[in-house]
């Protein structure tokens, strides 16, 4: 769906350049996260699929056409765009608001308010109460769902988002995070997602590119990334947590087997394997059952080699 | 004394109301016309970073010089009357307007602009729908302290033979007559307090709402 080749952006008066010849591909309907230390040019590639930056050299294509010979504001018009400080027109309604790209398209005003009501029910917000209102009078979740929903408004096929998620605490952060898998799970848009939260990318990722000085490092799976870093760059910044973070991509349920341990705590069977595995060693348990049937060992973790769940192939042994 | 000067005001109506119309219409003509140059050239310049520079550099160098000093100095190259008051006026409404528009204009959140021209908004229409609306309680700003000024500006217009009434208060001084003096002074006060009441009725009613 989208497809960079060769991608260099130098930007007058840096020493080096931000984007160095950079190939990234992303299939229709998958999350790449774009990931790496500040400066690492994650935003300007992003910033460039929209032609909000023009590379130096390189080609990006979008479902199979160069952007760079398309009209730019036509081009933005077909891709969602939201930011981390969200950009809402202060002095529109929410309404207006989210109808701004259909607006532009020249929809009608019918279809434009139904089309409205609908995205604000999508992203868990009563329409009613709130498509006349302004953005000051909502709270900074509310404010980047309604980000959210803008961007989905003409729906578009791709979608581009700048850290979307960052400025919000981390309670609320899950919560969008979780409302915007479950989103995409129904709309199946190509994203392409920037932060600088590696568990954010891991939770969000079909697909985790890390990026350092412009350059490619790894474009994995989070499993992929997790089990197999491609260098010690990468491996530092996953974590030395990294095993586990990978249970966190992970439920209980996929571990269990079938049985029943009398005195040991129950959990619900949809929990991460992260999750599981802190539980039991909170209440000092060597196993839990899992609600609905079945049960994890503590030796589950460890007789399976759950490093090679997720499809990734088992790991070279490290000395 | 007002008294005398309300006598004066019965006695000679039609005088009094010609002043008062000079003074209203000079004052509006420049404030118009200031606006019409000042606001979109404040919008066009918020865009051009280094000739704003200079600009709003020279137009607050500009707005240092007292009124008087303006009114005088249009004297030399235009005379006097009509056309050289309003000339003179217009350049003290102009650096007010001018500078709130930049202001206004550059103040607007970048991140608000990032997001219109992400989703496709020409620059034409960040200006038009986004910008210049989020501009305009602090343009309405800049008018209404121009309006001020140049209602008591208008007043130095009989200097130089442009009526109004500052001609009360002129031939007050000169007759060492202080009823004709207020005359002249206290509806041009009253003047300028009613425009800048006026216009603080107009820039709350400019204010999108959505704006704090």
């Amino acid at each position: 769906m989208i497809r960079l080749a060769a991608l260099v952006k130098h930007f007058a008066g840096a020493t080096h350049p931000a984007i160095d010849h950079l190939d990234l591909a992303v299939a229709a309907g998958e999350i790449c996260v774009l990931i790496g230390p500040s400066g690492c040019g994650k935003t300007t590639t992003m910033r460039m699929i929209n032609r909000l930056i023009e590379p130096d050299s390189g080609t990006i294509e979008l479902g199979g056409r160069d952007v760079t010979h398309m009209d730019a504001v036509e081009l933005r018009r077909g891709i969602g765009y939201v930011i981390q400080q969200v950009g809402l027109f202060p002095h529109m309604t929410i309404a207006a608001n989210i109808g701004t790209v259909p607006h532009l398209l020249g929809w009608d005003d019918v279809r434009i308010a139904r089309r409205v009501d609908e995205l604000l029910d999508l992203v868990g917000m009563a329409h009613a109460a709130f498509r006349d209102r302004y953005p000051r009078e909502l709270s900074g979740g509310q404010r980047q769902r309604v980000g959210v929903a803008r961007a989905l408004a003409a729906d578009p096929p791709v979608l581009l988002m700048d850290e979307p998620f960052g400025a919000i605490d981390p309670i609320n952060r899950a919560r969008l995070q979780d409302e915007f898998l479950r989103i995409q799970r129904k709309l199946r848009k190509t994203v392409v997602f920037v932060t600088h939260d590696i568990d954010e990318a891991i939770k969000v990722g079909d697909r985790i590119a890390l990026l350092r000085d412009g350059r490619l490092v790894q474009h994995a799976t989070p499993a992929e990334m997790l089990a197999h870093p491609a260098d010690a760059f990468v491996e530092d910044f996953v974590g030395a947590d990294r095993a586990l973070k990978r249970l966190s991509l992970f439920r209980c349920s996929e571990l269990a087997r079938p049985g029943r341990i009398e005195g040991a705590p129950e959990a619900p069977a949809d929990i991460t394997a992260r999750d599981g595995l802190a539980l039991m060693l909170g209440a000092g348990a060597r196993a839990l059952n899992l609600t609905g049937g079945g049960v994890v060992g503590i030796e589950d973790f460890l007789a399976r080699d759950t490093r090679s769940l997720g499809g990734a192939p088992a790991p070279p042994a490290r000395p | 004394m007002l008294i005398d000067a309300w006598r004066y005001i019965l006695a000679h109506p039609d005088r009094f109301g010609d002043a008062l119309w000079r003074h209203v219409t000079l004052s509006a003509a420049a404030l118009a016309i200031a606006a019409t140059i000042a606001i979109p050239l404040g919008i066009w310049l918020a865009g051009q970073a280094r000739l704003a520079l200079v600009v709003i550099n020279a137009t607050n160098l500009g707005r240092t010089l007292p009124s008087l000093a303006v009114l005088a100095l249009t004297m030399p190259f235009l005379g006097t009357g009509f056309v050289p008051s309003l000339f003179a006026l217009t350049l003290l409404a102009l650096p007010p307007i001018l500078i709130n528009t930049y202001t206004a204009i550059r103040q607007v959140d970048p991140d608000v602009i990032d997001a219109a021209r992400g989703m496709g908004m020409t620059q034409r229409e960040i200006t038009r729908r986004v910008v210049v609306p989020l501009a305009v309680p602090v343009i309405a700003a800049g008018v209404r302290i121009a309006s001020i000024q140049v209602i008591s500006g208008a007043v130095l217009a009989a200097y130089i033979g442009g009526g109004g009434l500052g001609d009360f208060i002129t031939a007050g001084i000169a007759m060492m007559q202080l009823p004709l003096l207020l005359v002249g002074a206290v509806p041009a006060t009253l003047l300028a307090i009613g425009a800048d009441f006026l216009m603080g009725r107009v820039q709350r009613s400019l204010r999108p709402r959505g704006i704090a």
